[in-house]
């Protein structure tokens, strides 16, 4: 898998849009964000990976003022919620949340006219329609969209009032390839204009394609946080081999072979990070072969953030 | 029976867990059993058995005669009499508060004995089951003492315009439609914007919140007039009835009713999360006022000590104000108290609902 960058990350010097120091949200007996520290810049597109569970959903809601932290703070653009710029600070965000279903009675036009309606500056409703590339459904009524044209229309809701932050929960959860891609250009496209993106994915294609640099969630603590590049060049491996067995294997067997840097296994799969691979594989299957477990499947694959996470984790992303 | 942990036959296990996890909605336990027995108290109170809701008539109170027959059909079985003034008479009989009006006509009145001779004027309206019921009742009780001669009745059935059951049914339905219109209405666009997340993502906008409520009570303007319009219009072509106050006074009255049924209505929406949680609340608010608040059959039925909480009722001010203006002509100073009420309710209910709102 390719690891692509929208671009280099900001240069240092200019003043966080996005501040989070020591954040604790918890509901009843389950801690969701658990002592979180983050920063984001301004002009910086930054990822929140992690699988369902981690804390992203929390932790961005907080960021949006829409629920309040136990302990810890977190600023938004120098203020915190609270403080007496909620309305100011609400006029400079842009906000897609997980799973909105806008009205299905409206349409694109009257959608965008309506959420236009509360911002004191902002795009015109025509050019927020064209940022999308949904001009040609102006006039259709939102229930008779596809799933990945209301993705769009929501995004063009939080892009209507001109934001300078925009916080997308999940951005193409349930999108088929094309529609992912059209929302990821979007998405850029605002990056490269300035403005700051804080996104949250399960998805790590989403997280090294979009992101310049990728918070790494599990349990509602950051484990990991650096440029997608950065972060799966932490592995030291040019190839991951992954495979399982009939029989379990003990991964102290396989750390020992020639050319492993590392093994992790979840779910009955194990992977290993491989710096060379000629003389990793022939070793690895005479390993096997001594032990008496006979290959169910193996492929081999370039590095990517979802080996980063299994890493450090122990389970797969899609896992949970 | 089986013992405990066992699982039985399937049926019987899946009909064990229907039954428990109905007993554990306890709204839903509410609807099914609590809920018909206050609906059978209530309609066994308004109906309640003769001797406890004895038919009630006027007698004009034109001088010592009629006082004297007040005071013996009083003592009649199944009858309760008031002395009132004929415009005070004529217009309790339109609002159903009385069964039937009885004056003494012609030499009669102020001598001494009704039934010596002339005769007595019976107004009633025919369409009512209680009109009939109490002029055979107020017939029998006036046969003379040994005598079977029966009394010289003279029958004015009440037909014209403005005094029939049906002029006191149609502005009685028109409060029942804004109260319906303004609950459901209201109640359901924003439970489903609620389930729809779609409430959380307007709090997430620089939108003020009480614009976001406040636009529900002002879309329910535009409707109100085309739901009254219909019913007044309709009332007006088949049945004739008309509005005797003037169009504005109809107009400040509906719309002080829509304004404060919006209030209750977003205040009922404000927490729950469901459709089923929204139309138990709805139904729990709005039941009682159609039972208690007159629109199909005067509140003068339940006991007098229920008055005034019955009054307090917005449904019953807004019918009783509707009534007036319609059946009575009364401009919107007469119905002040009524709108005072309506407001009060209104305007409470719609700060304790932007407070208890629940955006997400």
């Amino acid at each position: 898998m390719m690891v692509a960058n929208v671009g280099s990350p900001p240069s240092p010097g200019t003043a966080p849009a996005i501040r989070c120091v020591r954040l604790v949200k918890r509901f009843g007996e389950v801690t969701a964000v658990d002592g979180l520290h983050l920063e984001v810049a301004r002009g910086e597109c930054f990822g929140l990976l992690g699988p369902n569970g981690a804390g992203k959903t929390t932790t961005i809601e907080i960021l949006e003022g829409l629920l309040a932290a136990d302990e810890g703070f977190a600023e938004l653009l120098g203020h915190r919620w609270g403080d007496g710029h909620d309305a100011d600070l609400r006029q400079r965000i842009g906000v897609q949340l997980q799973e909105t279903r806008l009205g299905e009675r409206l349409t694109v036009f009257e959608t965008l006219r309506l959420f236009r309606s509360f911002y004191r500056r902002g795009r015109p409703v025509e050019e927020a329609i064209a940022l999308v590339g949904l001009e040609e459904k102006r006039h259709a009524r939102v229930g008779k969209l596809s799933g990945g044209q209301r993705q769009r229309l929501s995004l063009a809701c939080a892009l209507v009032g001109r934001p300078e932050v925009l916080f997308l929960d999940e951005p193409t959860t349930g999108l088929d390839p094309q529609a992912r891609l059209q929302v990821w250009d979007v998405v850029k496209a605002f990056c490269a204009e300035g403005g700051t993106v804080l996104f949250t994915t399960h998805a790590m294609e989403e997280a090294a394609h979009l992101a310049h640099r990728v918070a790494i969630m599990d349990h509602g603590r950051i484990i990991a946080l650096d440029t997608p590049a950065r972060l799966v060049a932490s592995l030291e491996a040019e190839q991951i081999v992954e495979f399982e067995t009939a029989r379990e294997v003990p991964a102290a067997a396989l750390e020992r072979l020639p050319g492993v840097r590392g093994v992790a296994s979840s779910n009955g799969t194990v992977r290993l990070a491989v710096t060379e691979m000629g003389a990793a594989l022939p070793a690895l299957l005479a390993e096997l072969d001594r032990l008496g477990a006979p290959l169910a499947f193996l492929r081999t694959h370039q590095p990517t953030l979802e080996d980063v996470f299994v890493r450090l984790t122990g389970r797969a992303l899609r896992d949970g | 029976m089986a013992a405990p942990g066992r699982p039985a036959h399937p049926l019987v296990e899946l009909t064990r867990a229907r039954i428990l996890e109905f007993l554990r909605e306890p709204e839903a336990v509410f609807w099914v059993f609590v809920f018909p027995v206050l609906l059978a108290l209530a309609l066994g109170i308004a109906f309640r058995s003769r001797p406890a809701a004895p038919l009630r008539v006027a007698v004009v109170d034109s001088g010592a005669a009629a006082q004297e027959l007040a005071r013996r059909l009083e003592g009649a079985d199944e009858l309760t009499a008031v002395l009132l003034a004929p415009t005070a008479a004529a217009q309790q009989l339109r609002r159903g508060k009385v069964d039937l009006v009885v004056a003494l006509t012609g030499e009669n009145e102020g001598g001494s004995a009704p039934q010596a001779t002339g005769s007595l004027v019976v107004r009633f309206d025919p369409s009512r089951a209680e009109a009939r019921t109490a002029r055979l009742a107020l017939r029998e009780a006036l046969r003379g003492p040994g005598t079977d001669e029966p009394l010289h009745l003279r029958e004015e059935p009440v037909t014209e315009p403005g005094s029939r059951y049906i002029d006191f049914l149609i502005p009685g339905l028109v409060g029942l439609n804004l109260m319906g219109s303004g609950m459901w209405g209201i109640g359901f666009s924003v439970v489903v914007a609620r389930t729809r997340n779609l409430l959380k993502r307007f709090a997430a906008t620089p939108m003020r919140r009480s614009h976001y409520l406040l636009s529900f009570a002002l879309s329910r303007l535009l409707f109100l007039v085309f739901e009254v319009a219909a019913l007044v219009i309709f009332g007006w072509l088949a049945f004739g009835v008309l509005v005797r106050g003037s169009v504005t006074a109809l107009a400040v009255v509906c719309l002080v009713g829509a304004l404060a049924f919006s209030g209750l209505g977003l205040l009922v929406a404000a927490r729950p999360r469901s459709i089923e949680a929204v139309s138990g609340w709805m139904n729990l608010v709005m039941l009682p006022m159609w039972l208690l608040s007159g629109t199909f059959f005067s509140y003068e039925r339940f006991p007098e000590v229920t008055h005034r909480a019955i009054r307090a009722l917005p449904l019953t001010a807004l019918n009783d104000a509707l009534r007036a203006v319609v059946n009575e002509g009364a401009g919107v100073r007469a119905t002040i108290p009524e709108l005072a009420v309506l407001g009060l309710w209104g305007a409470a209910s719609f700060v304790v609902a932007v407070r208890l709102f629940r955006w997400q």
